[in-house]
């Protein structure tokens, strides 16, 4: 039997806007997958941690305040340091159309604006995480 | 005696005085076909539950407005919100807004400032600059008020942790213009109980900043009488997914939490209450908006009487600022936005609101262009000269639907408010979650319907259509963390780093004392002690509050 699939729900940077986040939270949890919330105001190095500790299988950042196009990137590039680049990175907040492709240049692999119906980041994470579990 | 009489004794003594000190907007107020409007209508019968819970303008217990004229006398403050970037982009963004007919100021900060970083500590990466202006010392305060005279303005400054630092550069920068403190006009949000609950930019834990907010109280009495000490905020626990019942119900709770500490701390309630002003969201239920600031002033005077033994009317009146609902924007065919902020601005002035700000069509994509900005700003301006909703107070009072809504939201905060009694009081109920708990479910909930298609959202689950990306989207460069550490080291280069020293330490020694610290940050301020020295000092006593999550 595969185990459930495990996501940890990050704040990044010092933004508090945190009722997506915990709606998604509460939105995957209803979807069947155990969710790890940190809750706010962690630093990329905390995120990353907390992935490789609670061996999760995806990490979904949001960020409202506007430094996605820093703090995004830097959790990948600590992710693949580590050697735990099969973790799904996924992000969501208000972030501009035009940044996306930056970010998915840059190892997020997807990002989902405001309005996006669970059923879309549901269905992409269980698309797209990895296989081995 | 009947309400008639009841009524014409209002009209000459309490509504006569007023007019008579500060005429009316206009001699005569008309309908279209010359019949006058009256200043308030009310019902011919119903005795004494009507004026034992509705009343008149400007009298307990403030359920038709706190002002005798309303905007009969002066329209409601249009304070738009606004700064990003530097102190130098922020300071353009005024002068335009008070040149473009804008009444008041009101100063958003970036994160790192709100809450004690400067911009070169290694948690502002990314953050300088983005969410509002970056204020790392004085400097940076005395670029952003450049040729505006802060004798003649009113300032607003959304800033809570922190409140206690950026409150001294603004004193300090006045008095480098030339004006007094006691000149000075304004708020700050210093409202730190809503940051655990909802919006997320505390420093300190709870004990500590409760005690920053009292010696704010304290030294604002005395030095700075007209300033407004706090505005006790439900704007963010609306936004974070509350109902309107619990937007009022925790608002006035952490107004009671903080009544409390200051009473605690020594303080008259009748010396500081009168400077406590309330922050509340419009949202788009029109009808259920209006009833709900109806409710908020009833319940609340009704605590300062009974609860606190409040006898200053002043100390009464529940006095707030209003922003129409951001979470309600949405990304997708962003100018629809322009009519719900329409909505949502009847909402707030016929909810009676001593300020507003209107939220810019673009705000779910991006911080708002200066287009955004005005049409948001001619909104108000066009419900206030052309609408007629202005000339007559409370004009939906005696209906008989919002009449039952201000009831019930009444009842059902005020059962909230025991519930949160009995838990110990707010920081109790907030230290247990309790709060976030309820403010979260509300949220889930109301997700799930939309999801469902049980609630529309036009544009967004019902009448979607094809769009291009927006373009035209105001973007803050990076190079402004640059440009701020640059500053940053320059300030450093040239005080004098032996009094930052010896007034830190001061910092110190009054954070672990029980002197009053705001005299101390104020000297610290002026000799250019930057936001994160202050900040660190302090949480050197204090420590750092940490989050407990609750999902």
């Amino acid at each position: 039997m595969s185990r459930k699939i495990r996501v940890l729900i990050a704040k990044p940077g010092l933004d508090g806007h945190d009722r997506g986040a915990k709606f998604v939270a509460r939105a995957l949890r209803d979807a069947g997958m155990e969710v790890i919330y940190t809750g706010l105001r962690q630093t990329p190095e905390s995120i990353v941690n907390t992935a490789i500790q609670e061996d999760v299988d995806a990490v979904g950042m949001s960020i409202l305040s506007g430094a996605h196009n820093t703090l995004l990137p830097k959790v990948v590039e600590l992710l693949k340091e580590k050697g735990a680049e099969d973790i799904l990175v996924f992000g969501g907040g208000v972030i501009p159309d035009s940044d996306i492709p930056f970010l998915k240049e840059n190892g997020v692999q997807a990002v989902f604006t405001p309005g996006t119906p669970s059923e879309e980041f549901v269905n992409f994470i269980k698309e797209n995480v990895r296989k081995d579990g | 005696m009947t309400i008639r009489d009841e009524f014409n004794k209002w009209r000459e003594g309490v509504h006569g005085k007023s007019v008579s000190r500060f005429p009316e907007r206009k001699k005569e107020f008309k309908t279209s076909y010359g019949e006058t409007v009256e200043p308030v209508y009310c019902p011919e019968e119903g005795g004494s539950a009507y004026l034992e819970t509705r009343g008149f303008p400007g009298c307990y217990p403030f359920t038709r407005g706190v002002q005798p004229t309303m905007y009969r006398g002066r329209f409601w403050t249009m304070r738009q919100y606004a700064g990003f970037g530097t102190a130098e982009e922020s300071n353009k963004r005024y002068k335009y807004l008070l040149g473009a007919g804008q009444t008041g100021l009101s100063v958003a900060f970036d994160l790192p400032t709100q809450i004690g970083y400067d911009s070169d500590h290694p948690m502002s990466d990314g953050e300088v600059g983005k969410v509002g202006v970056a204020i790392d010392s004085l400097k940076d305060m005395e670029i952003l008020f450049d040729g505006i005279p802060l004798g003649d303005v009113s300032t607003s400054m959304t800033i809570n942790s922190t409140a206690s630092v950026l409150l001294s550069m603004y004193i300090a920068v006045a008095e480098k213009q030339g004006f007094s403190a006691d000149k000075l006009n304004g708020t700050i949000q210093n409202d730190i109980l809503k940051e655990y609950i909802a919006r997320g930019t505390y420093r300190f834990p709870p004990k500590p900043s409760m005690r920053l907010i009292t010696d704010i109280f304290e030294f604002c009495a005395s030095n700075v009488p007209k300033w407004n000490t706090i505005s006790i905020s439900g704007y963010h626990i609306r936004e974070a997914g509350s109902n309107a019942v619990q937007e009022v119900a925790f608002t006035l709770a952490d107004g009671i939490a903080y009544v409390e500490a200051a009473i605690k701390a020594g303080l008259d309630v009748d010396v500081f209450a009168p400077r406590l002003s309330f922050f509340f969201n419009a949202h788009n239920n029109l009808l259920e908006e209006v009833a709900k600031f109806r409710a908020a002033r009833r319940l609340w005077s009704e605590v300062m009487k009974n609860r606190f033994k409040a006898a200053n009317p002043k100390s009464q009146m529940l006095r707030f600022h209003t922003q129409t609902a951001g979470c309600t924007l949405t990304a997708q065919q962003p100018d629809n936005n322009i009519v719900r902020v329409a909505i949502q601005t009847l909402a707030a002035t016929l909810g009676g609101t001593q300020s507003l700000h209107t939220n810019s069509r673009d705000e779910a994509l991006a911080l708002p262009t200066e287009e955004s900005v005005r049409i948001a700003l001619r909104t108000q301006q066009i419900v206030a000269h052309e609408s007629g909703i202005a000339d007559t107070i409370d004009p939906l009072a005696g209906s008989y639907f919002v009449e039952a809504l201000t009831d019930s939201i009444y009842a059902k905060a005020r059962k909230y408010i025991e519930r949160i009694d009995e838990l110990g009081g707010m920081v109790e109920a907030i230290e247990k979650g309790f709060v976030q708990q309820e403010i979260q479910d509300s949220a889930y909930h109301y997700q799930v319907a939309v999801e469902k298609g049980e609630e529309v959202v036009v544009g967004v689950n019902k009448f979607q259509m094809k769009e291009e990306p927006p373009t035209n989207l105001l973007k803050v460069d990076r190079s402004i963390q640059v440009s701020q550490i640059a500053k940053i080291n320059d300030v450093k280069s040239s005080r004098d780093n032996d009094a930052v020293i010896r007034k830190l330490a001061e910092i110190k020694a009054a954070a672990q004392g029980s002197d009053n610290l705001m005299p101390k940050i104020l000297e610290a301020v002026k000799v250019y002690a930057t936001l994160g020295e202050i900040a660190g000092t302090m949480q050197e006593v204090f420590g750092e509050h940490k989050e407990s999550v609750v999902l």
